[in-house]
């Protein structure tokens, strides 16, 4: 179900209904394993601003942050994004930015957008050296234009290659795995903050697919367009249970060619899609680039033999890790 | 394109020290100094495709693979359309082994094999005994700066027969096995492939070359078991056995036997079967003990019963020399000859008590015994 509003209605509407829908409890969609702390699965707030292009055609930090403050108080149905960031963190909270860098500049995570994330958790507290914008490796993050960080004087910034990976290995349906100690000795909560794009394996990656970058061997997991392996990283209890928020960067998006950066098949989609439910979220994702993809002329992601199926098989009764079934999502669009 | 410092120095010695799994593994932080970015070398067997992706041909995955992406082995790496290996001269690993421990019973008895291993595997075995060096990726582990020549001088020096490629899945550095395989020969040093059998015909007929004798392991004679508990397929493997078996390479098979997995008296039968009318009787079978690992640790050790019964499936299929491995001091370790019965090598573990080979003939009554044996 989706619900088109300006961003003037929606600031009306906010204020009348206040903060009393904040946190809500999970809805009656009973058995998602869903965790704490969570709206109800499947909503989903995209937001588009096509004034966050400068003339240069850069984006405009101010703009991107009002998108993404917008877009949280619109999800969490509150007045103020201050409110609702405050909802999810304490000062306690090592919290994890996890982007997706592969395809290096162009095609990785904004980092204007997770500047705005980092003001704004700075902004209620929680101190520099706690939150940690990572990665699979530091040269990933370099080659997108990070500046590794390994001191605590400030945001801390770096790849598992730094932080190793546990001795331990985690085992989940299909998969075996060491998984990063960022994501489960450092972090006690992570934001997941995906690309949206195709993918020549997959389909698409986005928000569950960025999970791989937490796996020490993504590579023995792409086979069968990642279906049910995708799915069943996500099913691992530290990421079901620390990943408090995706904010998908869809500002700049590909909708073939990937996951490299393919400037022709490029567009500029400029949003922000916010959401808790990955499932759902990647959904949405999936029906923007198939979209795009038809209003290019070209096949579907089904009809060119990658259709992403492990987003299917993520709400599964063996994963209930969200809604896909697009009539179900629960999708605000501003 | 080579574009690495070659250090000819002590590594060797570095290395020989180390466990087959090092305690550094992931210490990341240490190994990233090492890491798998400035040592390249040319892999050899691809195809460039559009828009900078690559088909990887050395083994039936096929990988295509896009730029800075890398393959299933995770040792092999798009860079800009150009496909690279990360672990060619990085092994992880060497020892100095009994040539019994590979196992190889026909090849140069009581021989040491110098063996080296880089990280990776084509496959996931979920009963892998060495998945902490193939699970990985070359940047996750130690690994060591040895280049072909210092292999087969090493080797040489220890007075190796041979060079093994082993506990890993040398399919994944084939360009270095090759490189390795021609240096040892210059030096007289032999070279062994023990594999999965994982490889396309092309590069298997390049290895041929320059190898002495390859070690198969025949996980299964089903699509089934390998699908689920490999993460490969059957038929490739067979068709690498049948290669092997034309291209003229001393070649023997082992079976790991696993409990109710493939253990079925009638697939044995079948396998024992196709293996007599593919690769003659005289091909050695070693059916060796399972033991809990890795991802299959939910099951016993294999009864030596099971092993034993599936050694008279062997034997009445009429394959000639079938072992039992993996149960020390067991009598199946023995060869003995198919034609007057003796006892031509009595083993005790990789310890070789007795041989009565002399030649290539047993000493009893003459016949000749398959094999290379000096
Ligand atoms: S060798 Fe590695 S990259 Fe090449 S096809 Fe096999 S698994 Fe894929």
């Amino acid at each position: 179900m989706t619900k088109s509003i300006s961003r003037r209605e929606f600031f009306l509407k906010s204020m009348i209904t206040g903060s009393s829908a904040f946190f809500a409890k999970p809805d009656a969609r009973a058995g998602i394993l869903f965790p704490k702390n969570k709206v109800a699965a499947g909503r989903v707030v995209s937001i588009r601003d096509n004034s966050v292009r400068t003339s240069k055609n850069s984006l405009n930090p101010d703009v991107v942050e009002n998108m993404l403050n917008t877009a949280m108080s619109a999800f969490f149905s509150v007045g103020s994004a201050a409110e609702a960031w405050a909802g999810l963190f304490s000062e306690n909270d090592v919290v994890g930015i996890k982007v997706n860098c592969l395809a290096g500049r162009g095609m990785s995570t904004s980092q204007t957008l997770v500047d705005a994330i980092v003001k704004n958790l700075l902004a209620i507290g929680i101190p520099a050296r706690q939150i940690i914008i990572w990665d699979r490796a530091n040269d990933d993050l370099k080659r997108a234009g990070y500046k590794i960080q390994t001191s605590k004087r400030d945001v801390l910034c770096y790849g598992n290659d730094h932080a190793g990976y546990t001795r331990q290995l985690y085992e989940s349906g299909s998969i075996g795995s060491f998984l990063s100690n960022i994501l489960v000795h450092q972090c006690t909560a992570i934001i997941n903050v995906p690309i949206m794009k195709d993918h020549g394996i997959v389909g698409i990656t986005n928000a569950l697919k960025n999970f791989f970058g937490a796996i020490h061997n993504p590579n023995k997991y792409h086979s069968f367009k990642g279906d049910p392996y995708i799915a069943d990283v996500n099913l691992l209890p530290d990421i079901r249970n620390k990943v408090r928020l995706t904010i998908c960067d869809a500002l700049t998006s590909q909708y073939e060619g990937g996951p490299p950066y393919m400037p022709q098949w490029c567009w500029q989609h400029n949003g922000v899609i916010v959401a808790q439910d990955m499932v759902a979220m990647d959904s949405i994702a999936w029906n923007i680039i198939d979209g795009k993809r038809a209003e290019k002329g070209m096949p579907s992601l089904k009809e060119a033999g990658r259709e992403p199926t492990y987003i299917r098989t993520a709400a599964d009764a063996d994963h209930k890790l969200g809604i896909c079934e697009p009539n179900a999502i629960d999708l605000i669009e501003i | 394109m080579k574009s690495r410092r070659r250090f000819i120095k002590n590594t060797s010695m570095i290395c020989l020290g180390a466990g087959l799994v090092p305690n550094e593994l992931f210490v990341s932080s240490a190994s990233a100094a090492t890491g798998a970015g400035e040592l390249l070398t040319e892999a050899r067997y691809y195809d460039k495709l559009a828009h900078r992706k690559i088909k990887c041909v050395l083994c039936p995955r096929e990988c295509v693979i896009d730029d800075l992406e890398r393959g299933y082995c995770g040792v092999r790496e798009n860079r800009g359309g150009t496909y690279y290996t990360l672990v060619h001269s990085r092994p992880c690993t060497a020892h100095i082994d009994p040539i019994e421990k590979k196992p190889l019973f026909h090849f140069m008895p009581a021989s040491m094999a110098f063996s080296i291993a880089t990280v990776g595997c084509n496959v996931e075995c979920k009963f892998c005994q060495n998945w902490q060096i193939s699970q990985v990726r070359p940047e996750q582990i130690r690994n060591y700066d040895m280049p072909p020549e210092v292999i087969a001088e090493y080797a040489k020096e220890k007075k190796c027969k041979s060079i093994a490629y082993t506990y890993t899945e040398p399919v994944i550095f084939t360009e270095y096995m090759y490189d390795c395989a021609v240096a040892g020969n210059e030096r007289d040093v032999a070279s062994v492939m023990i594999s999965n059998g994982y490889i396309n015909p092309k590069p298997m007929k390049d290895l041929s070359k320059v190898l002495r004798a390859v070690k198969i392991d025949l996980k299964a004679f089903t699509e089934k078991f390998y699908r689920n508990l490999v993460a490969g397929e059957l038929k490739p493997v067979l068709d690498t056995l049948v290669l092997l078996r034309e291209m003229d390479i001393w070649t023997e098979i082992v079976y790991l036997v696993i409990p109710s997995h493939n253990d079925d008296p009638n697939e044995l039968k079948q396998m024992c079967q196709w293996i007599v009318s593919e690769l003659g009787a005289d091909v050695p079978v070693h059916f060796t003990r399972f033991y809990p690992q890795y991802r299959l640790k939910n099951l016993p050790p294999t009864p030596i019963s099971t092993l034993e019964s599936t050694r008279k499936i062997a034997q009445d299929a009429g394959i000639n020399f079938c072992y039992i491995g993996n149960v020390p001091q067991h009598g199946g370790e023995n060869t003995y000859c198919p034609s007057c019965n003796k006892m031509l090598i009595k083993r005790r573990g990789y310890i070789i008590l007795e041989n009565n080979i002399t030649g290539n003939r047993c000493a009893n009554c003459q016949q000749e015994i398959p094999g290379i044996w000096s």
